[in-house]
């Protein structure tokens, strides 16, 4: 019965986001997309990507990162090196675009482990502050990070690019400091962004609705509970954390190949990433993954669609907070939404008899 | 109030010593003849000494059926008492919260810990399930020592609990609830399971049918799909009891289980906690203020005061001493 309903819950999910793909399909055959909406694609999914793993943390495991876009950067910065690394030794654009996206995904996940080692003994509001400095130092670190190739192999620095100390003649510097890097093949398309995105979906929902999914979750409820069970608390506090940190790395790469120039300012990487990415969660209902995507999407799109209306903009960006916070959130509104979904239910029965 | 409910007690106690007779009498036989091994253990006999001491008389009683625990090495063969705690201690700051404390439960028992509020008896939970690390003293439970060892380590050894203010999963449901409990009973992978292999599906029906099995033992099994913070409280109750026998355990741990019941759903209880036993031929110790539960299911008690065992004993003795009138109602 229960195992039913996740089913269809699932695929519900899962056709929603098919639904959205062949409808951009449809409209982009027909000449309805404006250039300005087809930029947003491959953000939209982005953003879906990074607000369904971060309810992994957040909404699965019940703790409160504020370093999500520090791992999105880790992802993004070593994918797009990989890609830069390996354009004379693997031609093809789109296989070192898939090395990319697993070299993102496993870096970022390492460091999830490795900061998450420590930092999941903290609870509530420290973990919050100990997260969100952790995603700051990562893009203060890499902005002063200069890497360069030549014949003797790879140099490093903190400095500048002439202390890298390469060969005059095949030296390339392939991250520069606070200029990024620069030259990332285009390769991120919109449905290679909706595949990520599925994969993410069936990652993440398979996981919470399996043995260890409910063991995060029994964290989540009641720690001591969960041990007295015996539930190895710390395993899976890591497993959850650094499969979600592994999934922004991945939705990382996808931004890096989005953009020709890839840069660790804070208007990339910044804590206002994380917050935002926070907030798609919170609206979207906390352990809820649809919701995650539909409030990332509509997030995203709502402030450049409305770009005409100038100054009216961000008036009509926060009614849209409150009245999404308030039809998720507000007792009375989840008794109407019931009310109204069993009228529904209930004439379909009859119907149906 | 309290004054009533030690003379109601006392008056049950008759009723209940004849009442539990029939079951508690081979135990308690078994236990009188220990008695001068007892002392002898008071006398600080080495404890190996003292344990293969009494291996022929708990051979008569160690007859239980096989487990299907992994069971703790060859040690476990049955001719150990369940739980045998020696001298623990623990304090907090300056206070001595559980002051050398011994216990010793053979298998089936149903052992009460009784005790005025704030006697330590909770804290005797917490550090023989490894929340707290004791200051002194040993826990050899089925004879392996399991003494400092983690929370985690102590269920897999074989304890399970439940809470005083109870701790459900309260966003899981009921079924799900049970179902981590079955977490190290029932194993497959993460992978396995992200992938949906073969191997999850086999496991998963393992698990479902376990757990409807146990939640039809308390009669749960039509509330399976509800939150369980959607159930009565009664029922919540219940649902602790079958998420921690869900781990298999070799000694269940009762924490106040009769709290915040009304006088039907305490009997209701108590049939359910016989009944646990019986099935499942359950070890179980439980702390309990309502007097009633107690004189009507416990065949042996310990009375905590001030963190010291004030006395321990058949359960109709236990509740006659002028001591522990005393305890609960001072002079």
């Amino acid at each position: 019965m229960t195992k039913n309903k996740v089913r269809i819950q699932n695929a519900v999910t899962y056709g929603m986001v098919v639904l959205f793909w062949v409808v951009i399909q449809i409209m982009d055959r027909t000449g309805h997309l404006t250039s300005l909406f087809k930029g947003l694609l491959v953000p939209l999914c982005m953003y879906a990507i990074l607000a369904v793993s971060l309810n992994l943390t957040v909404g699965i495991l019940g703790e409160l990162s504020l370093g999500h876009a520090g791992f999105m950067c880790l992802g993004a910065f070593s994918g797009a090196f990989l890609t830069n690394c390996l354009e004379t030794a693997v031609p093809s654009m789109g296989l070192r675009f898939f090395m990319a996206l697993i070299l993102g995904a496993v870096v970022a996940g390492i460091f999830g482990l490795l900061i998450g080692i420590p930092v999941l003994r903290l609870k509530g509001d420290y973990l919050a502050i100990v997260t969100l400095a952790f995603g700051e130092i990562i893009k203060n670190l890499i902005n002063v990070l200069y890497v360069g190739r030549d014949v003797n192999g790879f140099h490093f620095s903190m400095k500048d690019t002439t202390s890298l100390g390469m060969d005059k003649e095949t030296g390339v510097v392939l991250i520069k400091g606070a200029q990024g890097i620069t030259g990332t093949p285009r390769a991120a398309t919109f449905t290679i962004g909706i595949l990520l995105l599925l994969l993410t979906l069936f990652i993440v929902l398979n996981l919470i609705h399996s043995r260890a999914g409910r063991a995060i979750m029994s964290i989540r409820d009641n720690r001591i509970a969960a041990e007295s069970i015996g539930i190895n608390i710390t395993k899976y506090k890591l497993m959850a954390f650094s499969i979600s940190a592994a999934l922004a790395g991945m939705a990382g790469v996808l931004y890096a190949h989005s953009l020709s120039t890839l840069q660790a300012s804070s208007n990339n990487f910044g804590y206002n990433k994380s917050i935002l990415i926070l907030v798609f969660v919170v609206l979207g209902g906390l352990g809820n993954m649809r919701g995650s995507i539909i409030a990332a999407m509509l997030l995203t799109a709502l402030p450049e669609l409305l770009r005409g209306l100038n100054d009216y903009r961000m008036l009509i960006y926060a009614v849209v907070l409150i009245v999404m916070t308030i039809f998720n959130s507000s007792p009375k509104a989840i008794e109407i939404r019931s009310m109204v979904l069993s009228r529904i239910r209930g004439g379909a029965k009859k119907e149906v008899a | 109030m309290a004054k009533k409910t030690t003379m109601d007690a006392a008056r049950t106690t008759v009723k209940a010593g004849n009442a539990t007779a029939p079951a508690g009498a081979p135990q308690n036989a078994a236990q009188t003849a220990r008695t001068p091994q007892n002392a002898a253990r008071a006398a600080q006999t080495p404890q190996n000494a003292a344990q293969a001491a009494r291996t022929p008389q708990n051979a008569g009683q160690a007859a239980g059926k096989p487990r299907n625990t992994q069971a703790a090495g060859a040690e476990s063969n049955g001719s150990f008492p369940t739980l045998e705690v020696r001298n623990l201690s623990i304090s907090f700051g300056g206070l001595k919260a559980v002051d050398g404390f011994n216990v010793v439960i053979e298998k089936g028992q149903l052992y009460g810990l009784i005790g005025p509020n704030g006697a330590g008896k909770t804290t005797v939970f917490n550090l023989l399930t490894g929340v707290y690390k004791p200051d002194t003293g040993t826990i050899h439970l089925d004879g392996k020592n399991i003494t400092g060892k983690k929370t985690i380590e102590i269920n897999q050894e074989g304890i399970a609990r439940t809470f005083q203010n109870i701790r459900l999963f309260k966003d899981l449901s009921v079924l799900d609830n049970v179902k981590v409990g079955l977490h190290n009973h029932h194993k497959y992978s993460t992978l396995e399971g992200i992938l949906r292999l073969p191997s999850f599906y086999k496991v998963e029906k393992e698990m479902n049918e376990r757990a409807m099995e146990l939640l039809s033992v308390f009669d749960l099994d039509k509330e399976c799909d509800y939150k369980a913070s959607n159930l009565p409280y009664g029922k919540q109750r219940k649902l602790e009891i079958a998420r921690a026998l869900a781990t298999d355990p070799k000694l269940l741990l009762l924490d106040e289980p009769a709290a915040g019941m009304n006088p039907n759903e305490t009997s209701e209880l108590m049939e359910t906690i016989r009944f646990v036993r019986e099935k499942f031929g359950m070890t179980i110790l439980l702390i309990e203020h309502d007097m009633k539960l107690v004189a009507g299911i416990c065949e042996k008690l310990t009375v905590l005061n001030f963190g010291q065992v004030l006395t321990q004993g058949d359960t109709s003795e236990v509740l006659n001493d002028r001591r522990v009138i005393t305890a609960y109602l001072g002079e």
